[in-house]
């Protein structure tokens, strides 16, 4: 039976042992190699009392990243990643929430890691990953063996595999926790959907500390598949970056959408045509159609698939796969994928008919545990079906809003609040607002974001000068979430309810010269 | 060169760009500044920036990428 993602890599380590599993380009693991690492990092923290408890790690996009999550499952703990860019103090908040005991950290990292203890920010224990990985003289014992099997045979699939944290509108990050069967349905429907196999060659473009990089991890290791993480550097230049797919003959993508326009709108698409891409997959956001127009183009032969979902439904929840499109249509977000029940509710409460819009709900075993450590937050979106008064069903809501079309695909129509997509990073304006109103000096604070120039503003009173409330904002809040410009008011200005203007000040920002 | 310096400190106003040299090695610049760069001076410069010039090299300092500003308006 199949209940731990573990079996994945157990079934394919043995089949395949000497292919390359994950790597950077320069530097990576074969599946034998991943395998005895995780082992030897799960036996180590069962040594030393970790177990059935969340395990904190701060490391760079690596494949000994990816080792470390799955040793942290091998002890039967559940892991959260830390963005090493993001501030001390943004980490201080998330391991507030979390309470590890551990937080394990690699050598780019080490800084950061005693930042954290020095500052009063972690309380635990802080171990770099070469004391827990399998080195010479540190090979797996039979006793190593028989911890890691009792543990095993205690796991169930709803046991969680990891926490994964997102901007929160009031200031501090929600942590969204993910079970075993949820990340099984996930890869099963996924791959079934898009069709993967063990000719796969993907190049991962998202960072490890989220639920996006599960699309390519979790089909590496049940097909023995191999997954480039692609350094984050080469997303600034379009041709090294296109380069470096065809260098390593990468077949699959999974992208934000603005990885791919970046490659596309900067005229890399034609020149340094990646030319063994078979399969195109893009999300979060929506495709700009011109920019959608001169992928297809270059690359005619090519599946191209829109995927959405919410992390808290376990990654992608809907795929649509590429059909012509009329020439001012939006790109359809598509059917859900098997196993995953799609609700459009309307505000009455009833499933919305075709071209009615309603609020995006998901319902299955790709709806997560809920929110970590933190059940006012989890009983808002996690809730009872609406249409089911009869036995305990939860569902989860998005707060997207969306409408069928006539083909019956779901398309994307926006945000129920104020929650943005910026980067392919999924932002509450309220988080800046609430460290920009916790910077000196600062009295009130309105945090906009102009959709078509793709820039966050912020609108603020007080003493201090732009340039310092952007250092402060800085130190507080990951560089993606930095607003573009932060402008100096003399009052707020309210509507006649003497609430903020915020849309007066959005357009205020659209019309702002670059 | 000041006009440079303008449309890069309206990306960054806590970066002192007449000094900094290492935009992409610190990781001061992200892939949206680099699109809005190369948007920016096709706009007030008139010159088009090919993607074999986006290279690390060409936008680590204002200096460098001033210097590539100038050699691709003389062609």
């Amino acid at each position: 039976m199949l209940n731990n993602i573990l079996q994945y890599l157990e079934a394919t380590a043995p089949r395949v042992p000497d292919k390359l599993a994950f790597s950077t380009g320069t530097e990576g693991l074969t599946f034998r190699e991943l395998h005895t690492h995780a082992r030897c990092v799960g036996a180590r923290l069962l040594h030393m009392g970790y177990n059935a408890e969340p395990v904190a790690v701060l490391m760079d996009k690596h494949p000994h990243t990816i080792a470390t999550f799955f040793g942290a499952l091998y002890a039967g703990c559940f892991y959260a990643a830390l963005d090493g860019d993001m501030p001390v103090q943004r980490m201080g908040l998330i391991l507030d929430t979390l309470k590890p005991r551990l937080l394990i950290y690699d050598k780019k990292n080490a800084k950061n890691a005693q930042k954290l203890l020095d500052q009063g920010l972690f309380g635990g224990i802080i171990l770099p990953w070469e004391d827990l990985c399998y080195a010479e003289g540190r090979e797996l014992t039979a006793d190593d063996e028989a911890v890691l099997r009792a543990v095993r045979d205690r796991q169930i699939d709803t046991d969680p595999i990891y926490v994964v944290f997102t901007s929160g509108s009031t200031g501090v990050p929600k942590g969204v926790i993910a079970c075993h069967r949820s990340v099984i349905d996930y890869t099963e429907s996924l791959c079934e959907a898009i069709g993967f196999g063990e000719d796969t060659v993907f190049a991962n473009q998202t960072p490890l500390y989220f639920d996006a990089p599960l699309k390519e991890i979790m089909p590496t290791i049940k097909f023995g598949a191999t997954a480039y993480l692609v350094p984050k550097m080469l997303f600034m230049f379009p041709v090294k970056l296109c380069d470096y797919l065809t260098e390593h003959k990468i077949n699959t993508v999974c992208w934000v959408v603005s990885a791919l326009t970046m490659i596309s709108s900067l005229g890399a698409l034609e020149s340094h045509t990646p030319k063994y891409l078979t399969t195109v997959c893009f999300g979060s956001e929506v495709f700009p159609r011109k920019q959608y127009d001169l992928w297809r183009a270059a690359l005619p032969e090519a599946r191209f698939f829109n995927l959405y979902g919410p992390t808290e439904a376990t990654g992608m929840s809907c795929y649509w796969p590429a059909r012509d499109l009329a020439p001012d249509e939006v790109i359809p977000v598509g059917k859900p994928f098997r196993n995953t029940d799609l609700m459009l509710l309307t505000e009455d409460g009833r499933r919305a008919a075709v071209g009615e819009e309603g609020e995006i709900c998901l319902r299955g075993t790709c709806v997560t545990l809920g929110y970590y450590a933190n059940p006012e937050k989890t009983a808002e979106a996690f809730v009872q079906n609406p249409l089911n008064p009869h036995y305990p069903e939860i569902i989860y809501r998005t707060g997207d809003i969306g409408r069928f079309n006539e083909r019956g695909e779901l398309v994307f129509v926006c945000r129920r609040d104020a929650q943005i997509k910026h980067m392919g990073h999924r932002i509450e304006l309220g988080e800046i607002e609430a460290a920009a109103a916790s910077a000196e000096g600062v009295r009130a604070a309105c945090c906009v974001y102009d959709a078509s120039g793709k820039r966050i503003g912020l609108y603020y009173v007080g003493d201090t000068e732009p340039a310092a409330l952007t250092k402060a904002l800085r130190a507080a809040l990951p560089p993606y979430m930095i607003p573009a410009f932060c402008e100096k008011l003399p009052v707020m200005p309210l509507t006649p309810n003497g609430k903020i203007d915020r849309k007066g000040l959005r357009e205020r920002a659209e019309n702002r010269e670059a | 060169m000041n006009e440079l310096i303008a449309i890069l400190t309206e990306l960054h106003d806590d970066v002192d760009f007449t000094t900094e040299t290492g935009l992409i090695e610190n990781g001061i610049l992200n892939s949206l500044d680099i699109v809005s760069i190369i948007t920016e001076v096709s706009d007030r410069f008139d010159v088009t920036i090919p993607a074999e010039e986006i290279m690390p090299e060409n936008f680590d300092s204002a200096e460098a990428l001033w210097a590539l500003i100038c050699r691709l308006d003389e062609d």
